[in-house]
């Protein structure tokens, strides 16, 4: 369709927001996520709800005034309704909440996250500002995304901390620790898409971005990844979706590259 | 620690509940506050923060606070830096998403002079509502799994007596003072807040007492033509205080946007200094001024002038 360049936060933001369905509910958080949800409105998801931890229910939100906190008023702008950090937070319980946008400093083969703590969590080399709404989220909502920048200090063998659950430690191992729904459905990088292994919960590639060789992902990721012998190439961002992203973010606030 | 029922019901008992004028003077109302009370405070992350009282809790040097809050922002470091509090309960730590990770949170946490008792967003919500409820926990699916549960204080599993499924039980919080800022309250404490209602119902009804700042004081004919509009009955409340731009530099909903501006300069010096630069802010903003008019001042006239004008905005859309 286009060569036209773009940048592997902005790639990460396009891929993000075609893995939105039409007519669902989303919980955004601050950034890149809040960019894809309004991409994905404005290109095949016009139903699609979004929702803020603040306590947002589908907001209006403008172009070029992103705003850098989903829990202030710029987040309330023409919503459908406003209610306690709590109760939107508990209607993900109830399981009206189809996808959960999340990221962090580290993800394991199992899609458990950490935002908590790097190194040992009694004498951690840094502290982390921690959970926020991530824990709940991938507690609770149906599937969850997970956009991140893809460097192998990111993608680990074995999480620090277990702020945020994914698979736990594989296999059943969710379900029995007492979450019955949901998990990791989708990880999108700069270099490629994957989900998780039906039995034994670990990733695997689902596809790799234009240009993206396989040896590009293993040299990139710090455990062994499942690899499936078919690997289809995803179609590039359309300069339709750049163009709606740059009108979004028109300062490249969120959608500048933070990795190598 | 999740306090005993009686406890609980022996503190309201003692409240003077009756229909009567609280209204007070900042200095008063943050003089209800002990040493080692446990303060939660309103809003959540640069949204609704009482900074005003947040600002005289420094100034009045309380020390050894628990300090708790749906989400912490720069209100945090101040109480960290000027030594009023050793132990935050928090779901997120840092000014915001832009600014980068707080130093001065790392700073205490990592060199183990400060606590950071860290829970999920939502199980934090609970802990507030089972305190506001009267209960000592509620059963929740969140937390589970994770290593917040091996670290969180008092968090508890078990199996569902009716259903034979996992639940965490998230213990009740039951604060000692709760500062919440408003747009308006009547001299009696009948709080009409507007906008995103946050925590700040439930840590009302949570805490043994209630401090609330209002951007103004309104009568109670006022408040009784829209009751609908009230949050936070009468006599929850111990102290009313009317202090217009009670929130800077966070925002307060519908009346004004963060002074951006100054939170930039603020992480700018927090970030490259750490908490010998806060302690500057300090020296500049809390501890020189003599009142919080004189703060405002410092802040700037123009900045205060734009903030509001692009506040009010909600309003004419």
């Amino acid at each position: 369709m286009t060569d036209e360049a773009y940048n592997t936060a902005e790639l990460v933001t396009v891929m993000s927001s075609r893995a939105l369905e039409d007519g669902k509910i989303v919980f955004g958080g601050a950034g890149m996520p809040l960019i894809s949800c309004i991409l994905a409105q404005r290109t095949h998801a016009p139903r699609l709800t979004i929702l803020f931890e603040g306590g947002v229910i589908g907001p209006h939100i403008v172009p070029g005034k992103l705003p850098p906190s989903t829990n202030e008023q710029r987040c309330a702008r023409r919503a459908n309704m406003l209610l306690p950090i709590t109760d939107i937070l508990l209607l993900q319980q109830r399981g009206y909440v189809d996808y959960g946008f999340l990221g962090g400093a580290q993800i394991d083969q199992y899609g458990n996250l950490n935002s908590s703590f790097i190194g040992d969590p009694e004498k951690p080399k840094v502290r982390l500002p921690g959970t926020g709404g991530a824990n709940d989220i991938a507690s609770l909502a149906s599937k969850i995304l997970v956009a991140m920048h893809h460097e192998k200090k990111r993608f680990v063998e074995k999480v620090d901390f277990i702020t945020t659950p994914g698979y736990l430690q594989g296999g059943n191992s969710r379900e029995k620790a007492g979450m019955l729904v949901g998990g990791v459905y989708q990880v999108i990088t700069h270099l490629g898409l994957f989900d998780f292994e039906e039995k034994t919960k670990r990733m695997r590639v689902a596809a790799l971005h234009p240009g993206v060789r396989i040896e590009d992902v293993k040299e990139r990721t710090g455990f062994e990844l499942v690899i499936p012998d078919n690997l289809p190439t995803t179609t590039p961002p359309s300069p339709e979706e750049l163009h709606i992203l740059r009108e979004l973010d028109p300062e490249k606030r969120y959608t500048t590259p933070k990795g190598d | 620690m999740v306090r005993p029922y009686k406890d609980l019901r022996e503190f309201i008992d003692r409240k003077d509940r009756g229909l009567r004028e609280k209204v007070m003077s900042l200095e008063e109302a943050v003089g209800i506050i002990k040493d080692g009370d446990h303060v939660v405070s309103g809003g959540c992350h640069y949204s609704m923060t009482p900074m005003a009282a947040v600002w005289e809790i420094i100034r009045q040097k309380k020390k050894d606070l628990i300090y708790s809050r749906s989400i912490t922002s720069t209100d945090g470091d101040l109480l960290l830096v000027s030594g009023a509090t050793k132990h935050v309960i928090t779901s997120w730590f840092s000014p915001g998403v832009t600014w980068g990770v707080s130093r001065v949170m790392r700073y205490f946490m990592q060199q183990g002079l400060a606590t950071y008792e860290e829970w999920s967003h939502m199980s934090l919500g609970l802990r507030y509502r089972a305190g506001s409820m009267g209960i000592p926990f509620i059963p929740a699916r969140v937390m589970m799994g994770s290593d917040l549960f091996l670290r969180a204080p008092d968090i508890k599993e078990i199996v569902c007596p009716y259903t034979g499924e996992k639940l965490a039980l998230i213990p009740a919080l039951n604060p000692d003072v709760a500062i919440i800022h408003t747009q308006r309250c009547d001299p009696y404490g009948n709080v009409q807040k507007a906008g995103l209602p946050f925590m700040d119902q439930d840590i009302a009804m949570a805490a043994d007492r209630v401090i609330i700042t209002t951007e103004k004081i309104v009568s109670n004919d006022q408040v009784r033509r829209m009751p609908d509009r009230t949050s936070i009955p009468f006599f929850c409340v111990d102290a009313v205080v009317e202090v217009p731009y009670g929130c800077f530099p966070h925002e307060c909903y519908g009346e004004y946007e963060p002074l951006f501006s100054h939170i930039d300069d603020y992480v700018k010096v927090m970030m490259g200094q750490g908490p010998e630069g806060v302690k500057e802010y300090l020296h500049k903003y809390v501890y020189g001024p003599n009142t919080w008019n004189d703060y405002l001042e410092l802040l700037g006239s123009k900045n205060i002038v734009q903030a509001t004008v692009l506040g009010r905005a909600v309003y004419n859309d």
